[in-house]
């Protein structure tokens, strides 16, 4: 059976793939934000997973004003990255898992999650910048893709407790599927920024810090945390970090955390990093 | 003028529009215009001629304004989303970085350091009660 073994939490900021396509990574200013990954990509190549579900959220590039679907499941064989006003960025396409992905619908549709299903999507730096900070720069991407693409930017998004069961559903559903698949989730977003207007660059490392303390050891705290502080206390865009809540939910309530980062700031926002493992099956 | 929005909790967030249902419907053509320069093509075509390429949305007469004249922050009173709005900087080569030193006032260099000195502080940034007295 499939085994969901870690969870990688992480900002997804568009200017640390600016920095690293454009080869400025080494430059004092982004060195300060890769240092804070370098351990954490030899974990990842070590324990090699065969599928990474992750979740993120599209920044009006797939998904437009159109049709805003909360929570989207990509079931596609592959993702071609986007070319969000700059060009596409120049990384391997994603490839998916479709049988996996087709398993976590039906399995979390029927426990009452109503997912969209998606056959055909673009993806933008929300997913590929977290694969960079934690790969490199492969020429193929070392693992299967499960994009989960969440919307934080419509008000209002999914709450944290909704986000929170979710995960527990969708490692459920991993679970119960018949190939014996290594499986690591990806939470992604935050940590506190705000892009927008006069109060663009708003930071809030308490919060944070407070936030990846609790995320650490007391997940359930953190499902209670209601929108308007979310947008008070870490920005307008903080609110991300309900995303990092369905990682969370598919892994062990006393999981291991055994890495974490913090650091501000890349471009508008600080960026946040933490991995746990789960008990050993 | 904008629409007075309904006075929800998020209100009292200064500096900031949360852009839920109402925002939506007042900013869905502005915002609709921003999505059509993810293409390229249509990047050359606005760049040519921005009036006549907005001719094809129907925004109101200050959203129209507000875009010709790069009015950032004001894009966002009238219903922009700084996601799309974005697009519009993208396509005239701003970051988000840049778009967020013009939005508050700042030069690059200012904005740059006060993010590499550990960002806006939330103290006097929590409610609109502590702007009172900002010029």
């Amino acid at each position: 059976m499939a085994k969901l073994i870690a969870g990688v939490m992480t900002s997804h900021v568009p200017a640390i793939g600016a920095a690293l396509d454009n080869g400025k990574s080494g430059e004092p200013y982004w060195q300060k934000v890769f240092s804070g990954y370098e351990e954490s990509k030899n974990w990842l190549a070590e324990i090699k997973p065969d599928v990474v579900i992750l979740v993120y959220n599209d920044h009006a590039t797939a998904f437009s004003l159109e049709i805003i679907p909360t929570f989207a499941l990509g079931c596609a064989d592959e993702y071609i990255p986007a070319d969000e006003g700059w060009g596409a960025r120049p990384v391997p396409v994603v490839k998916g898992d479709p049988d996996l992905a087709g398993h976590i619908a039906q399995s979390v549709i029927l426990d009452e999650f109503d997912l969209t299903i998606v056959n055909k999507m673009e993806v933008d730096h929300g997913l590929t910048v977290p694969l960079s900070l934690m790969c490199g720069q492969p020429k193929e991407w070392p693992f299967k893709v499960i994009p989960l693409c969440v919307n934080v930017i419509q008000y209002p998004p999914p709450t944290g407790n909704r986000c929170y069961n979710l995960g527990k559903a969708i490692r459920k559903a991993v679970e119960s599927y018949d190939k014996d698949l290594r499986v690591v989730i990806f939470g992604t977003g935050g940590m506190s920024h705000q892009l927008q207007g006069p109060r663009a660059g708003f930071i809030n490392s308490e919060f944070d810090n407070r936030f990846l303390d609790k995320l650490s050891t007391d997940p359930v705290a953190l499902t209670k945390i209601p929108h308007l502080e979310y947008i008070r206390e870490a920005g307008s865009e903080g609110i991300e970090m309900v995303m990092w809540l369905i990682a969370r939910g598919a892994l062990d309530e006393d999981a291991k955390e055994i890495r974490r980062f913090y650091h501000v700031p890349a471009s508008n926002t600080a960026v946040g990093h933490m991995i746990l493992e789960n008990a050993p099956y | 003028m904008s629409t007075p929005h309904r006075p929800e909790p998020y209100e009292d967030i200064p500096g900031t529009q949360v852009f839920d249902a109402q925002r939506l419907r007042e900013g869905y053509h502005l915002n609709m215009f921003c999505m059509s320069l993810m293409k390229d093509a249509n990047r050359q075509v606005f760049r040519a001629d921005e009036p006549k390429y907005l001719d094809q949305f129907p925004m109101t007469a200050e959203q129209r304004e507000a875009v010709l004249t790069r009015q950032w922050n004001r894009m966002l009173e009238l219903g922009g989303n700084i996601y799309y709005t974005s697009k519009l900087g993208a396509t005239d080569g701003l970051s988000f970085q840049n778009l967020a030193a013009l939005m508050t006032g700042s030069t690059q260099e200012q904005y740059l350091q006060m993010m590499i000195a550990g960002g806006r502080s939330p103290n006097g940034n929590r409610s609109k009660s502590e702007w009172k007295n900002r010029g």
